[in-house]
């Protein structure tokens, strides 16, 4: 609704319960995913009549949170979930802290037992607002029905301004019961939140100047190039200075994987020329990334030559990890909007570094090491084969979603992300069982997009009965599940750092239980593809199927590994892209 | 390690302290003092927080600090710059004989008596740490029975008041 108009029913006297429902539409929601319980039940009973709001009852409520996470992502809009005190809100405790870590708007609403009982151990109290402190952007604890109102506004407006994150909103039972009159719209009460937006004109000037004579710069694009939907101007900043850029975990899809400037995803599992390009860069042009260790390696051998402009919404985030040169505190779509001109001065002023001779060994650590994998001894189905035919028969405009691990690289290394938020991931967290039900919060919120869940065996045993959910509900997700029958990545670290002694990694999957047939009791379809011939039939098979979800199980070589890698702890510079063997630079460098 | 004294203007609002005192558990910064109370607004209250950081922690600290959404503002007090005090209530054994030499000391350090019985005297002390520090080391001989500190209150020196801006007016509206 527009902003400062009355909502409907302004003025109206209604329970607790019907303002929040009635605050709920008119800042505009559409979705939530939750289960009622005793002390939200007040909001489900006016919910009930909403014309505006569909509520999706999942079957657990992490699987409410991440399906938040995936609509917001997928959607660009909040995503809401609700739940009921106690053990209802802790189990949101997961998918907040996600979201908290990777910047997602979020409101999650939930019921509290009756303001007199707060404090006594009734039944199904938790502190929810106490244990969600430390995870969410800010939270709320509402007593009193007239606040109602003010904290939903104020909550969505944290939730979606600055840098975007979780808030969780605690509603007292009786104040849902008592009477109160709506009004709307309301006044923020928020004093003390004041993002800053708008870039420092100086700070602009002087990162111009820097990119303007750097011999190697590199733009190193995190995920808050996406959340500031600035990819437009991102590609348009790449263009004009002709930087190679590398995109994050959580920034796959900001930068088209099939642009030639694109040298891929630096990190932990990064391509050898964007891990490489950083470390040999004298400027990195960090745009909404954090220096997270999983891209950095060993902080104090990162990029060890390169003076550093870092942009970013959180003040917080600059300098924190790695010292910035230039800091520049701002939305990333309005700091690209103003580097373009202020770097385009500079060229027109006749500043401009040759960068030939940058490009030529990019493209040689580009063309020496590309990425790839071996086939298994055995002729047992690769992993990486699976995933990489995925991406070629279902293409780019898809939405792939992963769980976390190895299919997870996997997913992120060989399928090409040509659009933004085509890629859901939890990165920071790495939550297993993401992917099930952020695919149905993603195809929730984008019916008409296809939506893949790549998932591993260990993290679709964790959410997966949201399978009922999406089938319930009409949401026809498709989920591949890359069955190694281990905890892959576990297994990968104890075969490479704990002599293959695989304490508790074998899962077994690919006897118990049969994904398949539990497809099926979910009303799903189930597929089944072991070998490399069937791969693209049972591909084209589940892309055939619109009516329902489809979960495949491949079934796959499970010794199969991801490189290359830079083991915990190490610098970049210690980059192997097989067990045991590093690049052979000489190649490169002559 | 240094000290830096930290003003800390939160809204008055249920919960600010734990926000506070929680992120500086979990960020790993310890609070050397920490003293919380009104000020001339209603709304505001302030909170005085000594830590032990280098600068570039301290930074990061209150950086972290200003993304609660209660906190209005942050200034670091320069101890040259400021007038830092803390109380101390100190319960000290006494007999007839050592009584007239504390009470001497309560003279010297410009201390007041504030209870008094037949075998101790309860002291009240107002200073820098160092003074306070400087009379507790001085009643020790005699037996302290019980001592009660408060945290440091710090306020800059001069004209200016950290408090004035703090609160803007609020224009925005859902």
């Amino acid at each position: 609704m527009p902003q400062g108009q009355p909502a409907r029913d302004n003025g109206t006297t209604m329970s607790g319960a019907a303002s929040l429902i009635r605050s709920l539409e008119a800042v505009g929601v559409d979705t939530v995913f939750g289960i009622p319980g005793g002390a939200i039940l007040p909001a489900y009973d006016p919910m009930f009549d909403s014309q505006q709001i569909r509520h999706i009852l999942v079957r657990h409520e992490q699987g409410a949170g991440h399906a938040a996470e995936g609509y917001a992502l997928a959607t660009g809009k909040p995503g809401v979930c609700m739940a009921t005190s106690g053990p209802g809100a802790t189990n949101l405790v997961t998918p907040i802290a996600d979201a908290h870590m990777d910047s997602v708007p979020m409101v999650a609403v939930t019921g509290q037992v009756a303001s007199a009982a707060i404090g006594t151990d009734a039944f199904q109290e938790a502190d929810i607002r106490g244990i969600s402190m430390p995870i969410t952007k800010h939270n709320y604890l509402v007593t009193d029905p007239a606040e109602i109102p003010r904290t939903i506004a104020e909550a969505f407006h944290i939730a979606t301004t600055g840098r975007p994150g979780p808030v969780l909103v605690d509603v007292a039972k009786d104040a849902m019961q008592a009477m109160t009159t709506f009004r709307w719209p309301v006044e923020l009460d928020l004093p003390g939140y004041r993002p800053v937006t708008r870039p420092h004109a100086k700070q602009v000037r002087e990162a111009a100047r820097l990119m303007a004579s750097a011999k190697r710069p590199v733009l190193y694009v995190g995920g808050g190039v996406l959340r500031a939907r600035a990819w437009a101007e991102l590609r348009r900043l790449a263009e004009v200075t002709g930087f190679p850029v590398v995109t994050t975990l959580t920034a796959r899809g900001a930068f088209p994987d099939s642009h030639q400037q694109h040298l891929g995803m630096p990190g932990m599992h990064g391509g050898v020329a964007a891990v490489t390009a950083l470390q040999k860069a004298d400027l990195l042009i960090a745009l909404g990334a954090r220096f997270d260790d999983r891209v950095t390696g060993k902080l104090s051998s990162f990029a060890p030559n390169a003076a550093v402009i870092h942009a970013d919404i959180d003040p917080a985030e600059i300098s924190k990890n790695r010292v910035a040169d230039v800091p520049i505190v701002g939305d990333c779509k309005e700091v690209i909007a103003e580097l373009i001109p202020a770097i385009e001065a500079e060229f027109a002023a006749g500043t401009r570094a040759d960068l030939t001779g940058w490009w030529r060994q990019l493209d040689q650590w580009r063309d020496n090491f590309p990425l790839g994998y071996t086939p298994a001894e055995n002729g047992e189905l690769m992993p990486q084969y699976v995933i990489e035919r995925l991406g070629k028969l279902i293409g780019p405009d898809a939405i792939y979603v992963a769980g976390v691990g190895q299919h997870q690289m996997w997913a992120s290394q060989f399928i090409s992300y040509e659009n933004p938020n085509t890629w859901l991931n939890s990165g920071g967290a790495g939550t297993m069982g993401y992917a099930v039900p952020a695919a149905m919060g993603a195809k929730a919120g984008r019916p008409e997009a296809t939506v893949w869940a790549i998932d591993g065996d260990g993290c679709f045993q964790m959410t997966n009965q949201e399978l009922a959910t999406c089938a319930i509900e009409g949401i026809p997700i498709k989920v591949a599940v890359i069955n190694n029958e281990s905890l892959g990545m576990v297994r990968q670290w104890q075969t490479l750092f704990y002599e293959g002694r695989y304490s508790n990694t074998d899962l077994g999957s690919r006897r118990i239980p049969d994904f398949a047939k539990l497809a099926e009791a979910y009303g799903c379809v189930g597929l089944r593809c072991d070998t490399a011939e069937e791969v693209d039939a049972t591909i084209e098979k589940a892309m055939a199927v619109d009516d329902r979800p489809v979960v495949v199980d491949f079934g796959v070589h499970r010794d199969a590994m991801v490189w290359p890698m830079v083991a915990a702890g190490t610098s970049n510079d210690e980059i192997q892209i097989a067990r045991g063997m590093a690049p052979e630079w000489d190649r490169s460098d002559d | 390690m240094s000290k830096h004294t930290l003003s800390v203007l939160v809204e008055n609002k249920p919960g600010v302290l734990a926000r506070i005192a929680a992120l500086f558990s979990r960020r790993g910064f310890n609070i050397d003092s920490l003293a919380v109370g009104p000020t001339e607004h209603p709304s505001v209250s302030r909170m005085t927080v000594v830590v032990d950081v280098e600068d570039s922690p301290l930074e990061q600290v209150t950086k972290q600090l200003n993304k609660l959404i209660n906190v209005l503002k942050i200034v670091e007090l320069d101890p040259g710059q400021s007038v830092q005090r803390e109380l101390v209530l100190v319960k000290v054994r006494t007999d007839n004989e050592t009584r007239p030499h504390v009470l001497q000391t309560v003279e010297l350090f410009r201390a007041k008596v504030v209870d008094v019985a037949t075998d101790a005297v309860t002291i009240e002390a107002t200073g820098s740490s160092d003074k306070l520090s400087a009379l507790l080391k001085v009643l020790e001989p005699y037996g302290i029975r019980e001592l009660v500190q408060s945290g440091v209150v710090a306020v800059g020196r001069g004209a200016r008041s950290i408090t004035d801006r703090a609160l803007r007016p609020v224009d925005r509206v859902a």
